[in-house]
């Protein structure tokens, strides 16, 4: 089994851009990507390219092989659509690939475009994530899909509602700070706990800074072979060690837990095994926080925190820049923005950023040498966790 | 356009005959179904849902979707029913008034926003 390197990384700015197609987003990240890794366009093999809802907001189908022809591809070209881990399902199948021999050279990323429509067109295209009869059609968005996630996780832990709203508050204004030097991120500025708190109500317990803004966005990340890239002198030095991804029950009722995710458990447990660590070795995290309890969840997924646990964590600093696990130093979705198909390529390239050493945020973990990426689709029907390491 | 098994599964409701499906292993859910996801087993019989079911976990939306404009704010909740659970639309109570741990029954309803059919629930 070949050993995978990330050659290079590449980002559009994650923000409102109405106007641009997604073919030229996507190619302005794959291109940033190509000088990134210094590898020619004529060595790609394979395009792996997340997008979530194309056909609905450009009317655009058989989006692989344009984005590709867009990037100056001429390869077999592929998208996966994974809801919000479209990106994240299509890095884990160019790593499968490169491991098992089949390509030495895949690109992976995504793109979104969602500002070209107005905010209740792109509440209701995002809900098709969850379970049209059974969710959709009983009036459930996504916001209050989480809603009902953060209710039942204070239900089951016993949290006073004033203290689950205080403590989410923490999760946003933390990314926030973290995404204030983040030359690709939408909002680079700061949220108080007070804003936070003082926010329209979207779904309750939710306010509307609980919530990732709607993004416009690309992503791209060159995976190469660890034989490729010794022979072509790259400099790769952060490493794919571990992939693992998890499901689980697509409409919340019918699932064994409201209050945890376990298609993210499954899908750490499987990375770690793959990576041979535990969370223990884990120095820095990117997690998928389209809502503020949503990065709660993930990090009691990744084995950060017990059930229950992990509520409170940016409040008391522990996963803030400058805490023992800081956690979404790119600002996460909530201040870096959150392009749907876009979003798991876009954590592979800023943990990559973090670990190499040239991230807005890499000297607050200058000694570190592992990081875990977490991407969830819908309510964590699906879950796809990567573990990145500096190899040399 | 109609969607065999959940539409005859949902106007059950309106003459008071709402049902799940259990398996021949005694796992319950909604339809349609062919194959048990706990089980693998492929034979089902309709079985009575409880008349009242307990909310596992409710929240009042205020930003709704455009098929549901009209009708915010509402509350939706996620209602355990013993071998199934059921997710509606809370009617008859003021926002926020419904809390976890409170029994609801089911009914059909119609959105304000469209007219659509939809599962509401009542509190007892």
């Amino acid at each position: 089994m070949s050993g995978v390197r990330v050659a290079g990384v590449g980002l559009t700015h994650f923000g409102s851009h109405p106007e641009r197609t997604g073919r030229d987003l996507f190619a302005e990240a794959a291109l940033s990507a190509k000088e990134d890794a210094g590898v020619p366009l004529d060595d790609v093999e394979q395009l792996n390219v997340g997008n979530f809802a194309g056909p609905l907001s450009e009317g655009q189908g058989h989006l692989a092989p344009l984005l590709g022809e867009a990037a100056g591809l001429s390869c077999p070209a592929t998208r996966y659509e994974e809801a919000c881990a479209s990106a994240g399902v299509a890095v884990r199948e160019a790593v499968r690939t490169v491991r098992s021999g089949e390509a030495d050279v895949v690109l992976a990323g995504g793109v979104e475009r969602m500002t070209n429509h107005d905010t209740p067109e792109v509440t209701e295209s995002l809900a098709i994530a969850a379970d049209e009869l059974f969710e959709v059609r009983a009036g459930v968005t996504f916001p209050a899909a989480y809603a009902l996630m953060a209710e039942a996780y204070a239900d089951s832990f016993g949290i006073d509602e004033a203290d689950l709203k205080t403590d989410l508050a923490n999760v946003a204004s933390k990314n926030h700070d973290n995404a204030i030097p983040n030359e690709y991120a939408q909002y680079q500025r700061e949220l108080t706990v007070e804003q936070a708190l003082d926010a329209p109500p979207v779904a309750e317990p939710l306010g509307l800074f609980d919530c990732c803004p709607i993004t416009d966005g690309a992503s791209a990340v060159l995976l190469v072979s660890e034989e490729y890239a010794a022979d072509h002198d790259l400099d790769a030095e952060v490493a794919v060690v571990g992939t693992g991804q998890g499901a689980d029950r697509m409409a919340l009722q019918d699932r064994e837990h409201l209050a945890r995710t376990p298609a993210a458990d499954d899908a750490a447990a499987m990375a770690y095994d793959d990576a041979g660590i535990d969370a223990d070795a884990v120095d820095v995290a990117e997690v998928h926080d389209c809502f503020t309890i949503a990065e709660v969840l993930a990090i009691e997924s990744l084995g950060f925190y017990d059930p229950g646990e992990g509520l409170g964590a940016a409040r008391r600093g522990e996963t803030r820049a400058d805490g023992d696990l800081p956690v979404n130093l790119s600002g996460g979705l909530k201040a870096k923005g959150h392009p749907v198909g876009a979003t798991g390529g876009s954590q592979i390239a800023e943990m990559a950023r973090i670990l190499r050493g040239d991230h807005p945020n890499s000297d607050k973990v200058a000694d570190a040498e592992v990081g875990v990426t977490h991407n969830a689709g819908g309510t964590v029907a699906s879950a796809v966790v990567h573990v990145l390491e500096v190899a040399e | 356009m109609s969607d065999a098994g959940f539409d005859e599964w949902l106007h059950a409701f309106v003459a008071d005959d709402g049902y799940y499906v259990e398996c021949a292993n005694g796992h319950g859910h909604l339809p349609p179904r062919r194959i048990c996801p706990d089980c693998g087993s492929t034979a089902f019989s309709e079985e009575a849902l409880p008349e009242s079911g307990t909310v596992e976990t409710i929240t009042t939306v205020h930003v709704a979707a455009p098929s549901f404009e009209s009708d915010a704010p509402y509350d939706t909740a996620v209602v355990d029913f013993g071998p199934a659970r059921v997710t509606g639309i809370v009617v008859d109570a003021p926002t926020g008034a419904v809390e976890i741990g409170d029994e609801v029954e089911p009914d059909v309803g119609a959105s304000e926003t469209t007219g659509d059919d939809v599962l509401v629930l009542r509190p007892v």
